[in-house]
């Protein structure tokens, strides 16, 4: 299988044994040694912008959401935009460990983990928005059907309030995946530590798993079942994030292409996200190897089928204004490409459609630097994607007289590198705890892993090679 | 003091992790171990046990191997069955939840919508299926069908664990198989071609009642905690944070509040008054106020008769002026002997005043009757007027009203 080989042609080991004890070594070192010089500044940047954050969140909450921009017609602005950029940067993860795994796309186990991980703290920092925007944070259990004195509940068809849900439910799926994936590797790590503080944790945390057959079986059975429903799952959040647009009445939201190209966005600004993490980590953790040049370039296929998908709904969202003669729409459509912001949305169109053409190039695809580039630009143009969205399709509604321009303050800024720092400060301590590829799905793929010969019970059985 | 604290409690996880290898460990054997190197050689071995007969074994490899349920004879993961009745059980209790709430419980009109309709039910019903799912999906597998956590099985600790959570594959037959026998299941193991074969002992805390989950200590400190939480929260919730911005649910507000004081006013009130002259809506003043009856030359009473308006006025009457007049105006009210008795309406000045004039003493009052201008507005007066009419009608009644009535 051309898949498996992908592994052992560059772990320069033939014998199964030596290889399974390197694949230990090299996994479990970030958790075993010393933080080193680069993840200290890395971690010093991004805590740095996690404390501005939280400064800004401070000022938020003391004197209101009215230190934000968000003014008359643009009630939405920053908040919402970095919570879609968020939740949807978060689809990469789900997307690689349950969809990949349904299609039996081997290549996934080198990046799985680390995509899930990410999955979990993009999801983290976009929860933190929708309820940091209602104002009065504390409050947030009212978006919960809880009895309450007043003994009213919750509008159940609203889609903000669906929106609960799916995020909610999205974040404990992905957490519980991503958890029970841990739990054999968290074992392995058990066994190999001389630290006894450590084996305490390890131990408690790997639930005394033994890596029995029995145990192996059923674990099977429960991870095909989480990837056969997060699959829908997923599909589902941004179908809902969608609808919070798609359910109102406004032009330029008020569209049915918004479930597939919310998706399609998503997926296509996760795996922008993933590459661009992956691309450094393998780097700094010295994981080459495992994270080969085969998988960028995977994900470098699929950033370009997602981009183009992307584009698509670009052109039929045009199309479709024309199309309806509505003069509400087609002025909404003109004024994003040409109005007042209509810088944005030539960057959202040239970094998500235009560049990530090159990737049909195999050289531009196996490059690591251009690579780079191009999947930063992608996050760029996605975050874009979103204020283009929300901000000119409010900023001019149907009456003149209440049109605005929407401008972010400092604190709007603060806020957004705020999110940044929160997600690559969750992302460092996981990368220097946690095994940040799956061992034990690792192992399985290597070649000479599996069984050549599948005997039954009793010795009648069959051979293959 | 607090590095004291901690530097015990390290000390004793790494005395526990000490005792665990060795003292811990009980004469009474768990199973018998063996270790392999490659995959074939477990796959065979795992179906030649199989094939004996042994029931109570298992096979232990660093990663799921293709075909090892099949060679140990396994039947399939049940797992999927908990999965789905737990997914149905999340499907309908969210459509229950969702019906319930907002057509039972609390029945909400909300933009005009039906209080329960399907199409709008559906993106948090399939939420709640997938959430039930997995949610039983995860700790099915690990509780109920793996049996975790145990932190102190047997096998954890030993060596033959190290070996297989890392490069080897291990095969072990439990001691309480009833067809277990040492010499037979070593020899079994080293024609297999496995390497090295392994007693496994039973941990004290396997056979005897010492839990540690149990253990007093263990206990007291998580009480100890609870409470402790408990405390905080009271404090910080009710306490620390009560009263102070931003928590204080905006009863500090940067307004001026009525009847405060303000600097920015050149009167130093906090309150605007109204420009002199000003009419509120609804409020028009009464224009013989104060003024003697002879001097109001008001219109005839504006509303028609009617059974409506008699009644109305019938009502109004009762609840206003009955408590001094009476309920037929003959002034023997409820407050008789507390309040100055008012004269009967049915004296011949009440009886020759025009409608307008009776609509001047309940508006302005009359000596000690107070004015009731607030509390019965202008409709409701005259439709007492009109009530008093047919009361004094009633008690003069003409020999023609007798027939009519008929
Ligand atoms: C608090 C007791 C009280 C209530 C209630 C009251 N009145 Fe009077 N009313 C009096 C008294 C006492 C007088 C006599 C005043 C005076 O000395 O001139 C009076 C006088 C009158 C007179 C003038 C009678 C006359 O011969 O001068 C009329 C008409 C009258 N009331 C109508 C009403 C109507 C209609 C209501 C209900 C809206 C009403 N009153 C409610 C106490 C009351």
């Amino acid at each position: 299988m051309s898949f498996d080989s992908t592994y052992t042609r560059e772990l320069p080991l033939v014998e199964a044994k030596k290889s399974f004890k390197e694949i230990d070594e090299v996994i479990a070192l970030p958790t075993e040694t010393k933080p080193t010089k680069g993840w200290w500044i890395a971690f010093s940047i991004s805590s740095t912008a996690l404390l501005i954050g939280a400064f800004c969140l401070s000022l938020t909450f003391y004197y209101g959401i009215g230190m934000w921009g968000n003014n008359n017609p643009v009630g939405w602005a920053f908040d919402i935009i970095n919570f879609v950029f968020w939740i949807g940067i978060g689809h990469a993860g789900t997307l690689i460990s349950a969809i990949l795994f349904l299609f039996r796309q081997k290549w996934r186990t080198g990046i799985a983990r680390f995509a899930e991980a990410m999955t979990i703290f993009a999801v983290m920092t976009a929860g933190i928005f929708p309820i940091i925007h209602t104002g009065r944070p504390w409050l947030a259990g009212y978006l919960l059907p809880l009895p309450n004195q007043n003994g009213v509940w919750v509008n159940f068809s609203s889609p903000l309030l669906w929106d609960v849900f799916a995020v909610s439910t999205y974040f404990t799926i992905s957490f519980l995946f991503w958890g029970l994936g841990l739990v054999p590797d968290l074992a392995t790590l058990r066994d190999k530590t001389t630290s006894k503080i450590k084996k305490t944790i390890y131990s408690v945390l790997s639930l005394g798993w033994t890596n029995s057959n029995r145990n192996w079986s059923n674990y099977e059975r429960a991870y095909l079942i989480l990837a056969g429903i997060s699959t829908p799952l997923v599909l589902s959040v941004h179908t809902i994030v969608s609808f919070d647009f798609a359910v109102s009445v406004l032009p330029g939201w008020h569209t049915t292409i918004f479930p597939p190209y919310f998706v399609a966005g998503a997926i296509f600004s996760g795996f922008g996200m993933v590459s661009t993490v992956l691309i450094l980590v393998r780097k700094v953790f010295n994981m080459e190897h495992i994270i080969t040049i085969g998988h960028l370039e995977k994900m470098n296929k699929i950033l370009l089928a997602t981009g183009m998908m992307v584009g698509y709904a670009y052109g039929m969202e045009f199309f479709i204004a024309w199309y309806s003669g509505n003069t509400f729409e087609q002025f909404v459509f003109i004024n994003r490409a040409f109005g007042p912001y209509a810088w944005t949305y030539w960057t959202m169109v040239s970094c998500n459609v235009i560049f990530p053409q090159l990737f049909w190039f195999k050289k531009v695809r196996r490059s690591i630097p251009i690579t780079m580039v191009l999947v930063i630009l992608v996050n760029v143009g996605m975050w874009f994607e979103r204020f283009v969205i929300i901000v000119t399709s409010l900023h001019r509604d149907f009456l003149p007289s209440s049109w605005a321009m929407y401008y972010p303050t400092l604190v709007d800024l603060g806020l957004l590198l705020g999110s940044f720092g929160f997600f690559f400060t969750f992302l460092l301590l996981f990368l220097k705890t946690l095994p940040l590829v799956s061992i034990s799905e690792i192992k399985a793929v290597v070649e000479g892993a599996q069984p050549t010969i599948h005997p039954l019970p009793g010795g009648n059985g069959q051979h293959h090679d | 003091m607090v590095s004291i604290m901690i530097k015990k409690l390290i000390n004793s996880l790494k005395e526990y992790d000490s005792k665990a290898d060795t003292e811990h460990r009980s004469k009474k054997l768990f199973g018998l171990a063996a270790l392999y190197n490659t995959p074939n050689e477990i796959i065979t071995a795992a179906a030649d046990v199989a094939g004996k007969g042994y029931e109570k074994f298992d096979v232990y490899t660093p990663y799921p191997m293709h075909g090892m349920d099949d060679a140990m004879g396994m039947k399939s993961s049940k797992v999927g069955y908990v999965s789905f009745a737990l997914g149905l059980t999340g499907m309908c209790l969210a459509l229950l939840m969702i019906w319930w709430m907002s057509s039972v419980n609390y029945p909400n009109i909300i933009g005009g919508k039906p209080f329960f309709a399907l199409p709008a039910s559906i993106p948090i019903t399939f939420e709640g299926t997938v959430l039930l799912t997995g949610i039983a999906t995860v700790l099915g597998v690990l509780i109920l069908f793996n049996q975790l956590p145990k932190i102190n099985s047997p096998l954890n600790d030993t060596d033959f664990m190290k070996r297989v959570t890392s490069d080897k594959f291990g095969l072990v037959i439990n001691a309480d198989d009833e067809k277990f026998i040492d010499a037979d299941v070593r020899k079994l193991f080293l024609s297999g071609g496995a390497f090295e074969v392994q007693e496994i002992y039973y941990r004290e805390t396997n056979l005897g009642i010492k839990t540690p989950i149990f253990d007093g200590k263990f206990i007291s400190i998580i009480f100890a905690t609870a409470i402790l939480t408990a405390i905080i929260t009271y404090v910080t919730l009710n306490i620390v944070l009560y009263d102070v911005v931003p928590f204080d649910w905006m009863w500090n507000q940067a307004k001026i509040n009525s009847q405060s004081k303000s600097d920015f006013f050149p009167n130093k009130a906090g309150m605007r008054e109204p420009v002199n002259g000003t009419v509120a809506r609804g409020f028009l003043p009464y224009e013989y106020k104060g003024m003697p009856d002879s001097s109001v030359k008001l219109l005839s009473n504006p509303l028609a008769v009617s059974r409506k308006v008699l009644e109305r006025g019938q009502e109004r009457f009762n609840i206003y002026c009955s408590p001094c007049h009476g309920y037929f105006g003959e002034g023997d009210g409820r407050m008789r002997d507390q309040f100055p008795k008012p004269p009967s309406l049915h004296n011949q000045k009440v009886l020759n005043w025009p409608d307008g004039n009776i609509f001047h003493v309940i508006t302005n009052g009359q000596n000690v009757m107070p004015s009731y201008a607030e509390q019965v507005p202008v409709d409701d007066r005259w439709a007492i007027i009109h009530y008093i009419r047919a009361l004094q009608r009633s008690k003069n009644a003409s020999d023609e009203d007798l027939t009519k009535s008929k």
